[in-house]
């Protein structure tokens, strides 16, 4: 407990330099309930009786002396190499959480208001005022607290009603990790008007080598008839921790379709919400392989509020060495939510017998005339599947590689955007751990 | 070739080869018919070392050397083929991707280049045109969602592919059509030559009538009955396995 408030001293500590008068008031308010929130919540270190925090230890974010992330540069070269990227897009980057004007490819296009929060709290502050926190309250988290008390630079993108938004936005946050470790709290706000149409990649990535905490919170929020492809990527340094609140609230008729992809984190949790509108469709894919002593926590509830929607949950791990995952996907099908046509699954590929996977689908219905499904599974690669391949000629090694390939790509392949999926096979497929069962 | 002697083998302490002896010679075609559950796929896998079987006496010699002590994947690249009565779905694996990494495996143990995509294509569009097998469907996860029919004829486009000595087709034409029929023998005999064998585990005559055995094998429970040549597939199609099964009865007694 005191080690727990000594660390609430020094974030409070750190904040005081936080709000010094050249925000608006509303902006400045929320810093301090955020704060304030921070103070009372802490993090989520009692694990007992927390069945969402239940196989998450994170106690190393918690103990961790986080500075304030120093300024720090790297290179567009750089920046291509460890980043997804396509000079075709539009793209904000933002290094240890500040907005880089030099390194990012804003918007042209009228129909579209792309760019950092601070910046935008004069052109569009009615806008942001009205939507920050909106549906990330600070209230009952203490990491969208802490991140709310830090706001400063982070991705805003309002597109306007009706408006078909064909070039990809990415919103990319690099840490570059050093000796000294720091915190940053990236922020996402996105608000797609009605009817409106875009394809938005949020990237988190690493370089260099050190600890750093990822405090990350997004907003989404899809008016009547909105449609949104995203994408994320996690691709932080080894040793880095990262907790991402994302909220996505769905107005009637709109359409969220999602991949996220977990490649590098030592410690990882993405606390995504999708609260579900009048005959709306939601498509969340996902693909975590764990290596080393890595640990992914992804815990995603679909909050179906209306009737007439489609859900449809995939996600995949393949886990090596001692690393460990966590499902947890939980889908509420509330009173009066008639119609529901709800499926989630969750695949694992288990490498070694020292890989841990605590994958728990759930379903809480109070509607009555809904479709439900749901599953898990986890195992080794099939004998017999082995046996045909090496029928044929092709060794162990290069079967396993073969399958373990096949079973990421299926993932893989739901990007649309090439760029991106050329990304990701050179991070995930060209690089999969190998098989460490005894044959 | 192939030289089967005294083979007794054992699934979880059960026996079910009871002492097969079988000689194959390069240039022959050899079918081996019998009721279900009598062995005939126990023989084919123990072949081509699917694990799980126990070899409890016996032996197989293929081309002079004992192959029981061999991984699957020597014996494929010593030219041991297996089509299966059940090929296995790969999911996420592509046909072609999973065809090409057979053939260049292959070609790595008799000392040859990989092959280039191209060079591939090419030998690939030429077995598939004999096998009537469409692009689409080599572009698909290995048999899934194939059906029955196209299982099969995939396996008959692996045995042109690969090119093995001895091929080994377990029920290949179970659950086809007359079509797919045709064309599955009409794959066998492309690839039969007088350098190699085939071994063809069938329920029925018909697709005698294509491909042509110099030898006929009865297997019951566990041993070969009765061997003679093709008038006793005849033979069996129009009386069944009744009058062998008393024969052996008889002979016991
Ligand atoms: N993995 C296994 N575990 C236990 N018993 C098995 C296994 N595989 C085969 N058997 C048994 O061995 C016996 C022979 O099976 P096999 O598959 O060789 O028969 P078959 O002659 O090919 O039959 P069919 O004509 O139906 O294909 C059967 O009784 C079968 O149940
Ligand atoms: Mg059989």
């Amino acid at each position: 407990m005191t080690q727990a408030l000594a660390k609430n001293e020094r974030y409070q500590a750190q904040f005081k330099g936080i709000v010094d008068g050249s925000s608006p008031e509303w902006l400045d308010g929320l810093r301090r309930q955020g704060m304030k929130d921070f103070s009372s919540l802490g993090f989520p270190t009692a694990r007992r009786g927390n069945e969402n925090w239940k196989y998450t230890n994170i106690n190393a974010i918690a103990n961790a002396e986080f500075d304030i992330a120093p300024a720090s540069d790297v290179t567009l070269e750089g920046l291509k190499q460890s980043a997804p990227w396509d000079d075709d897009w539009t793209t904000l980057v933002f290094v240890n959480g500040r907005y880089s004007a030099d390194l990012s490819n804003p918007s042209t296009d009228a129909s579209v208001t792309v760019g950092s929060i601070s910046e935008l709290t004069r052109s569009n502050g009615n806008i942001l005022e009205s939507h920050l926190t909106s549906i990330a309250p600070t209230a009952n988290d203490g990491f969208a607290a802490l991140n709310t008390a830090f706001v400063q630079d982070g991705a805003f993108v309002h597109v306007a009603e009706g408006v078909d938004l064909e070039t990809p936005l990415h919103l990319l946050f690099v840490s570059t990790a050093n000796e000294t470790p720091f915190i940053t709290h990236p922020r996402v706000l996105v608000v797609a008007g009605k009817e409106s149409n875009a394809t938005i990649i949020e990237s988190y990535v690493g370089v260099g080598e050190g600890k750093y905490f990822s405090n990350v919170v997004s907003e989404i929020i899809l008016e009547a008839g909105a449609q949104v492809d995203h994408y994320r990527l996690l691709d932080e340094s080894d040793e880095a921790y990262h907790v991402g609140v994302a909220r996505v609230s769905q107005g009637d008729d709109s359409s969220f379709s999602s991949a996220a992809f977990y490649n590098n984190v030592r410690l990882g949790r993405h606390d995504l919400l999708v609260t579900i509108g009048d005959g709306c469709e939601t498509k969340l894919a996902g693909l975590y392989i764990t290596t080393g002593r890595q640990h992914v926590d992804n815990f995603i509830n679909l909050d179906h509020t209306k009737p007439n929607s489609t859900s449809r949950l995939f996600y995949k791990g393949i886990l090596a060495d001692r690393s460990r995952a966590v499902f947890g996907g939980t889908v509420y099908v509330r009173d009066g939510a008639i119609k529901t046509d709800s499926l989630q699954s969750d695949k694992n590929l288990l490498l070694s017998p020292d890989a841990e996977i605590d994958s728990k689908p759930a379903l809480f219905i109070w509607a009555d005339d809904v479709k439900c499904g749901h599953g898990a599974t986890a195992g080794n690669i099939d004998r017999d599947t082995l046996f045909y391949m090496r029928s044929r000629g092709i060794e162990l090694e290069e079967a396993s590689r073969l399958l373990i390939y096949g079973f990421a790509a299926e993932i893989v392949e739901t990007v649309k955007l090439k760029s991106l999926s050329d990304h990701l096979e050179r991070i995930f497929l060209d690089s999969l751990p190998r098989y460490s069962f005894e044959f | 070739m192939l030289e089967i002697k005294d083979l007794h083998v054992s699934i979880d302490e059960t026996e079910i080869l009871k002492g097969i002896n079988l000689s194959v010679k390069a240039g022959e075609v050899h079918a081996i018919m019998g009721p279900n559950g009598s062995g005939k796929s126990t023989l084919a896998n123990i072949i081509v070392g699917r694990p799980g079987y126990t070899v409890t006496r016996g032996e197989v010699i293929f081309e002079g050397q004992n192959i029981m002590q061999m991984f699957p994947e020597d014996r494929a690249k010593e030219g041991i083929f297996l089509a299966m009565q059940y090929p296995v779905e790969l999911a996420g694996v592509r046909t072609w991707q999973f065809l090409k990494a057979s053939v260049d495996a292959l070609r790595k143990h008799r000392g040859e280049d990989q092959f280039s995509v191209r060079q591939f294509d090419r030998l690939l569009d030429e077995k598939r045109q004999i096998m009537q097998i469409g692009e689409d469907l080599i572009r698909r996860s290995v048999n899934e969602g194939y059906s029955g029919g196209e299982k099969k004829r995939n396996e008959i486009l692996q045995l042109l592919l690969l090119n093995p000595k001895l091929a080994l087709l377990d029920e290949t034409d179970s659950g086809l059509d007359i079509d797919a029929l045709r064309i599955v023998a009409e794959g066998v005999n492309t690839f039969k030559n007088s350098d190699n064998a085939v071994l063809l585990v069938t329920h029925y005559q018909r697709i005698l009538n294509y491909i042509t055995p110099d030898y006929v094998h009865v297997l019951l429970d566990g041993r070969i009955a009765r061997s003679g040549g093709k008038e006793l597939a005849e033979e069996l199609e129009d009386k069944g396995y009744e009058w062998i099964i008393k024969d052996v009865a008889a002979a016991a007694s």
